[in-house]
């Protein structure tokens, strides 16, 4: 049997681009379908009944319709608009790099329900208190794992041999850490301190909550975002645009505000 | 598209693709459109062809609001019966007809010729924002009115911008988000319907 004319389903809004006099072109994120472009029309007029409940980084009930190219949508509803990540630019920043890196990284219509939840919980977790890098770096860790880019962090992935706990290096290149003897012959190797790898660790095995107990000062964390940016990088062979918006944003709240 | 057979002649397939190329255009409007010109008398062709020639040998951007213009700086700007010390911020030209149609804004105006979109890699850096910081660099503006459109890429763009102005010691606003009129309430979302509540007013 065909697949019915009209269907439901839930879906978070990932990015959204203009199209023509007043329409939209959505990419939404489902838990069966995986990700898609969907039509959106009418939704730039003010009279729209449908725009708001289809900003993105909102989790909505969709109702589509097939289409010729892509499936048209014929009502929504919100479920969770992640109010106060629209509120701090800081948060808003960081919920809009996890909508890119789930944008980049899954393919198009492959169902995926665990990495669905994980995106929903991170914009949960991003609209609340917790400590937001903490959050992303285990979205990170998480999200490359489940689309089979787990990186190795118990053996040289040079020679195979053991990990001793010491100083090594990380090459994203070669998919992980690399032990004193392979960091010769590799390219793009950087140091890895003792302390970032147990933190790599416990990002890879542990839950979130434990992975919130975590203590971890400046230098330490810009480590791990660094080992894992590289990482990241190095798998989409892309940079990633929210990143640098990300850094700005740390730039200018560092130093004075701006140069006039 | 040039799969064009012979059958069409060499100008009106060169008119086809450049007709193809305008947005919201496809194979079969660019042909249509073709040949609705092709009938055209003569006159008519040539006013749409000088039209196209004009607005991109005459139109400029005014150096100081950013807006498109004929004469830079451009007619609001000079206009001595504006009141200078607000400037209203809006992402595209087009904004700035919108609110000009109200007739109830009597002061400046700036745009920025787009929005913070970090997911499309479009960055502060893209947008007019050092020029709209020159402007104020004089002490004549004392209120800067945010008027980038109330969606996910305006408000980064206004807090942006907020983040940025807050040390100069300027007044800054946002405009109202409320309820459009001629909707309906069942219809409206928990966003808008909750600033709308944040912003209510004594009637």
């Amino acid at each position: 049997m065909a697949a019915p004319r009209v269907y439901k389903t839930e879906a978070v809004v990932l990015r959204q681009r203009r199209l023509g006099e007043a329409d939209r072109i959505l990419v939404i994120y489902t838990p069966a379908l995986g990700k898609m472009d969907v039509k959106a029309r009418g939704v730039r007029k003010t009279t729209s009944r449908m725009s708001g409940h289809l900003q993105p980084l909102t989790r909505c009930m969709l109702q589509l319709a097939q289409g010729h190219v892509s499936d048209v949508v014929a009502g929504c509803e919100t479920l969770e608009s992640f109010q106060p990540l629209r509120d701090d630019l800081d948060r808003l920043s960081r919920a809009l790099y996890a909508a890119e890196l789930i944008d980049r990284f899954v393919p198009e219509r492959a169902h995926s329900y665990p990495t669905y939840r994980l995106l929903v919980e991170t914009l949960r977790r991003l609209a609340g208190s917790d400590d937001p890098d903490t959050v992303l770096r285990f979205f990170e860790m998480r999200l490359v794992d489940q689309c089979g880019f787990r990186p190795e962090l118990e053996v040289c992935s040079g020679c195979g041999s053991r990990i001793e706990s010491e100083q090594n290096h990380f090459a994203p290149l070669s998919g992980g850490v690399v032990c004193r003897g392979c960091v010769a012959a590799l390219a793009g190797a950087r140091v890895l301190s003792l302390n970032a790898l147990k933190v790599l660790r416990v990002l890879q095995r542990e839950s979130y909550n434990d992975v919130a107990r975590v203590r971890m000062d400046g230098a330490m964390a810009d480590e791990v975002e660094r080992h894992l940016r590289s990482y990241i990088v190095s798998v989409l062979e892309r940079d990633l645009n929210a990143a640098s918006f990300i850094e700005r944003l740390r730039r200018e709240g560092a130093g004075h505000a701006v140069e006039v | 598209m040039n799969e064009s057979t012979p059958a069409t002649a060499a100008p009106l397939a060169r008119l086809i693709d450049e007709l193809y190329k305008l947005p919201g255009i496809g194979p079969k409007s660019a042909q249509r459109l073709a040949y609705y010109l092709l009938r055209m008398p003569a006159v008519e062709a040539q006013s749409l062809a000088s039209a196209i020639v004009e607005v991109k040998e005459r139109i400029t951007f005014c150096a100081i609001c950013q807006n498109v213009t004929e004469i830079d700086p451009c007619g609001i700007c000079t206009d001595s019966q504006r009141d200078r010390t607000i400037v209203c911020v809006v992402e595209e030209p087009l904004d700035i007809m919108a609110i000009e149609r109200t007739q109830s804004y009597r002061g400046l105006h700036h745009v920025l010729h787009g929005a913070i979109s970090p997911i499309d890699g479009i960055g502060p850096e893209d947008l007019k924002i050092s020029e709209l910081l020159n402007r104020l660099r004089s002490g004549e503006v004392k209120e800067i009115i945010l008027a980038t459109n109330p969606n996910l890429e305006g408000e980064a763009t206004a807090m942006y911008l907020t983040r940025l102005l807050r040390p100069l010691g300027v007044r800054i606003t946002r405009l109202a988000r409320g309820l459009p009129v001629g909707g309906d309430l069942e219809y409206a979302d928990d966003v808008t319907l909750s600033r709308a509540l944040e912003g209510r007013m004594e009637s």
